[in-house]
């Protein structure tokens, strides 16, 4: 849902408006005082902890599906799965507690 | 597949099991609804590669306005403009086909009526619409 409702917006922006020049970008500086705002910190990482999961969740059944996993191997999948999201989490939170 | 073969069958019919229809391996191609699923089912990639992009957007900030500036001048090389073109298409179709799966997850009642499937698809739409507004005013009024 989070990525459903908030990425194209971002994507539009700051993937194709802002290199294309369509649109100015944010200055870095000002960009920066807008990401350390405890508010936008939270955002963030609500923007990156469930796209994350949810690929994760998502990926996993439908590599299930796709390769006919059988039970034995389903077990590392969704540990890879799970595993990299939870690791991009912890990447995520730590960059976004630690930005001054 | 986990079906469990009950006590009941397997004392009928002695050690039974049950039958395993054996699923072609190139299934998702053979007609277009199971095509259509897959690749809808597919976009969660560019979700979570667009989720990576971000963090990776966050930490060239931290690290200063020239890691920031880097980043951004690679965001203007035609791969990425290319890929955030295509990324944008699957995450509309990601969103578009997410709404419309909604109200089969989702069942409001207000006692015995149901909100209707399409007020329900409409209100997610609206909520994008004015979403994407606050964040577009966000960064671009800065």
């Amino acid at each position: 849902m989070v990525s459903a409702l908030l990425f194209p917006v971002h994507i539009l922006l700051i993937g194709l408006a802002f290199p294309l020049g369509w649109l100015d970008a944010p200055d870095y500086e000002s960009l920066r005082s807008l990401v350390i705002h405890p508010i936008t910190r939270l955002y963030l990482f609500v923007f990156i902890f469930f796209p994350l999961f949810h690929w994760a969740h998502r990926f996993r059944y439908t590599i299930y599906d796709l390769l006919q996993v059988k039970h034995g191997a389903q077990q590392p999948i969704a540990l890879l799965c799970y595993g990299a999201a939870l690791l991009g989490t912890i990447i995520a939170a730590y960059s976004l507690l630690t930005i001054a | 597949m986990g079906f469990e073969v009950s006590d009941v069958t397997r004392s009928r019919f002695g050690a039974t099991r049950l039958y395993h229809r054996p699923m072609p391996f190139w299934w998702w191609l053979q007609n277009r609804a199971y095509f259509n699923f897959i690749v809808r089912e597919l976009t969660c990639v560019f979700v979570g590669v667009f989720a990576v992009l971000t963090l990776l957007q966050i930490r060239a900030l931290a690290d200063g306005p020239d890691a920031y500036a880097e980043f951004i001048s690679r965001l203007r090389t035609p791969g990425f403009i290319l890929f955030n073109t295509v990324g944008l298409a699957a995450l509309l179709l990601h969103a578009v086909t997410w709404f419309k799966a909604v109200p089969t997850t989702m069942a409001i009642r207000f006692g015995e009526t149901r909100v209707p499937d399409q007020m329900i698809v409409g209100l997610h739409y609206v909520g994008w619409m004015v979403v994407s507004a606050v964040v577009a005013c966000i960064l671009l009024l800065r």
